[in-house]
């Protein structure tokens, strides 16, 4: 089913989307990496050279995402108020109909995953565009690169989910995140931890759609399988002349996101952040860490050479020395 | 071994006077009191007094009593100035240890503990610091232990770090053994040294370079100047010349203020030391100065020079590079020890510079507000002046007691 649909997308799919095999390979690259990390040496060698030759990553095959269609969102905030009871989060000061919030554009906290916010329509005043942020599961996600204790996973199903018992708080995955998404709850002294949305993974196990998705009057908010969904997108835009930018947010950024967004205004006009790379960003550090096996086998050798060298220079000075004593006497 | 015997029982038998001989410097209590009323401890004492609401509420409040603590900024001065400022320097005792025992420059010799403690000292506290910036400290050793992240450069610097402050321990063991007055064991750990050094190396060289690597992950958050595929040796060449310059440093201070500590190996070596790492000090500065042009011509950003931020990065560039190391030139040519002295805290504060814009200023350049949100708080301020404090009295605390600018004498001929 999945493979057939694949097929048909033909040129205008998604590049190297994965299938398991990729897929497989990508495990083998990082696991290459845990011997790389840990000073192994002549295996990981050849196992680098492998690893450059390979496709690029594509996320887990036939995996869910959601796609959010912004000329449909009336900034009812339904799913903010979904979000927040799902996950027992704690009450807001101002209640989810309160129309003042939109004074202020505000972001993902720590008692919030998701929030929307109100924009200018440059194209029509009176219509202003809502934006609904949350973490946008990246199909190779920054944040789990970056995590020094691998307090990530991205699920097969297409949530990227963490564990919080694992996080110590360095909060690198802030830093690493193109798209400014995991929060830290720093008001915590004893129990703080990073904060993001896992796209109802637990409901998804369960075969429901995420709270968001099923709370949303006006179908703004659709769930189901990534491949789907984009098919969804493209036909919306074609459909729909003018009422779309020709662009599928998440498509290709930053290697692809389970989360996709259109949009009847440029997307940097919503807040997006500019610049995000098309490629996954744990290519960015891959060159990086595939040369520290490197360093391992070299230096030693080379360092070693070089001692060995001044060690012999010192033994033939002495010997001279001795035979310029031993002439003496 | 009479003397083993003799150090041995020392230790056990008499208590009080091994105390007072080797932790108040052999003075009896009253007269070490006396001695500690000086300015600079009132100095010290006054700032760890002031910065104590600021830990006590940090630990009791969360971060968020203390540093800006925003999603866009997660990382503030305390990290750029404890881990990214001060690692560079604290190469001092790798590159001591490397030139002295594997590159062949014996007239290293005198200053290679004086590198070993400084460095050594420095990681750990670069690790303190992280016992202040992580949301839980307790958790530290869970990279090492609970989870592994392979494919993190987070990872690999602390993995790195790690195994480089053992590494460093033991090569300072020597001089702890013989402050306490162990021979067997010193003999054992001297002989594993230049093994030690050569890990060093390696440790040293993956973990400054991975310091830049973290911020390849970064490409749109950090300004194109400071963005480069080449952070990773920008980080590690500059570490190079930062260390000797910390060096040249440690050397001045000990002579000023620790010169009854020196033995006259010490005092004898450090003019010509401080021209040798001098000369080293600005090859390295051209060096790097050649990979930062080289980097601003591969990605074509001649353009983005004439900018505010290009203004701000020929000032770090040319201003905080280029001319220490035509003042560091000068001082070795003419031999003059204030110049080349100069030109090394020139140089640091260049290198200071460097870090604090890849982590701070360069970070997030388009933000709105941004400069609101580097400026570090009062308390972040505190407690970065309260640990720099620290720093420096243990530093001094082990320099008035432990063999360190000189070798112990029953020890001179192990090494």
């Amino acid at each position: 089913m999945s493979s057939k649909i694949k097929r048909d997308r033909g040129p205008r799919g998604v590049v190297g989307n994965g299938s398991l095999d990729t897929r497989g390979q990508g495990m083998t690259r990082r696991s290459f990496l845990t011997i790389g990390a840990l000073g192994g040496c002549a295996a990981a060698c050849s196992a680098a050279t492998n690893a450059s030759a390979q496709q690029p990553l594509g996320g887990w095959p036939d995996s869910y995402g959601m796609l959010t269609d912004f000329t449909m969102c009336v900034g009812c905030r339904s799913c903010e108020k979904a979000c927040n009871e799902e996950n027992g989060l704690p009450k807001p000061e101002l209640s989810f109909d309160d129309e003042r919030v939109f004074n202020e554009e505000r972001r993902p906290n720590a008692s919030a995953y998701t929030v929307v916010n109100r924009h200018e329509n440059p194209a029509d005043p009176d219509r202003p565009v809502y934006r609904k942020i949350q973490c946008n599961h990246c199909l190779e996600p920054a944040c789990a690169t970056a995590c020094p204790i691998h307090a990530y996973t991205k699920t097969p199903e297409g949530p990227v989910i963490y564990d919080k018992d694992l996080c110590f708080g360095c909060r690198y995955c802030m830093i690493a995140c193109p798209f400014y998404v995991p929060a830290y709850d720093y008001d915590s002294a004893f129990d703080p931890k990073i904060v993001k949305c896992v796209m109802c993974y637990d409901r998804i196990r369960d075969g429901r759609a995420p709270a968001c998705a099923e709370a949303c009057p006006m179908g703004a908010v659709t769930f189901g399988k990534r491949d789907k969904l984009l098919e969804l997108a493209r036909h919306r835009i074609e459909d729909g002349p003018g009422r779309y930018m020709n662009h599928i947010y998440g498509e290709r950024e930053a290697g692809g996101t389970s989360w996709l967004y259109i949009s009847g205004v440029p997307f940097t006009e919503l807040g997006f952040p500019e610049g995000v790379p098309d490629r996954p960003m744990i290519e960015l550090t891959q060159n990086y860490l595939d040369s520290v096996p490197m360093v391992f086998t070299v230096w030693p050798a080379l360092f070693g050479l070089v001692y060995g060298a001044m060690r012999r220079k010192d033994k033939q000075q002495d010997n001279a020395d001795d035979e310029v004593r031993s002439d003496g006497r | 071994m009479q003397e083993t015997q003799a150090a041995s029982s020392g230790f056990f038998n008499g208590f009080a006077p091994w105390f007072m001989n080797k932790l108040l410097m052999g003075r009896s209590w009253p007269d070490y009191a006396r001695s500690l009323a000086t300015p600079f401890n009132v100095m010290a004492v006054a700032i760890l007094i002031v910065s104590i609401p600021s830990f006590y509420s940090r630990y009791t409040q969360g971060l968020s009593s203390v540093v800006h603590a925003s999603a866009e900024y997660p990382w503030g001065l305390l990290l750029s100035w404890g881990i990214f400022a001060g690692e560079p320097l604290y190469a001092c005792g790798f590159l001591a240890a490397t030139a002295y025992y594997v590159l062949g420059y014996k007239g290293f010799k005198p200053l290679v503990r004086l590198g070993v403690m400084a460095g050594m000292l420095g990681y750990m506290f670069a690790a303190s610091y992280l016992l202040i910036d992580l949301g839980r400290p307790w958790r530290l050793y869970f990279p090492m232990a609970v989870g592994f992240g392979p494919s993190s450069v987070l990872f690999i610097v602390a993995w790195h770090v790690c195994l480089y402050v053992n590494v460093q321990l033991l090569e300072f063991t020597p001089a702890i053994l013989e402050w306490l007055g162990s021979k067997r064991i010193h003999k054992w750990v001297v002989s594993a040294t230049v093994g030690l050094v050569i890990l060093g190396t390696v440790l040293t060289t993956i973990h400054q370079s991975a310091l830049g690597a973290m911020y390849l992950i970064t490409p749109h958050k950090l300004h194109p100047l400071w963005y480069s595929s080449y952070l990773p040796v920008f980080f590690l060449s500059s570490a190079v010349f930062a260390a000797m310059a910390f060096l040249v440093m440690l050397m001045a201070v000990s002579v000023k203020y620790f010169r009854h500590m020196c033995d006259s190996a010490f005092v004898d070596s450090v003019e010509r030391n401080t021209i040798t790492l001098g000369k080293g000090i600005a090859l390295s500065m051209y060096v790097y100065f050649a990979l930062k042009v080289i980097g601003v011509a591969k990605d074509g950003l001649w353009s983005s020079l004439a900018t505010p931020y290009g203004y701000w990065y020929l000032f770090e560039v040319a201003g905080m590079l280029l001319l220490p190391a035509v003042l560091m030139t000068y001082g070795v040519k003419s031999s003059n020890m204030f110049a080349i002295r100069a030109a090394s805290v020139w140089a640091m504060l260049g290198i200071v510079l460097n870090r604090v814009n890849v982590n701070l200023v360069a970070y997030n350049w388009s933000m709105p507000d941004h400069f609101k949100h580097i400026t570090p708080p009062l308390p972040e301020t505190l407690m970065i002046l309260s640990m720099i404090t620290l720093q420096l009295m243990v530093m001094r605390w082990i320099l008035n007691r432990m063999p360190v600018l000189g070798q112990a004498s029953a020890y001179r001929d192990v090494h």
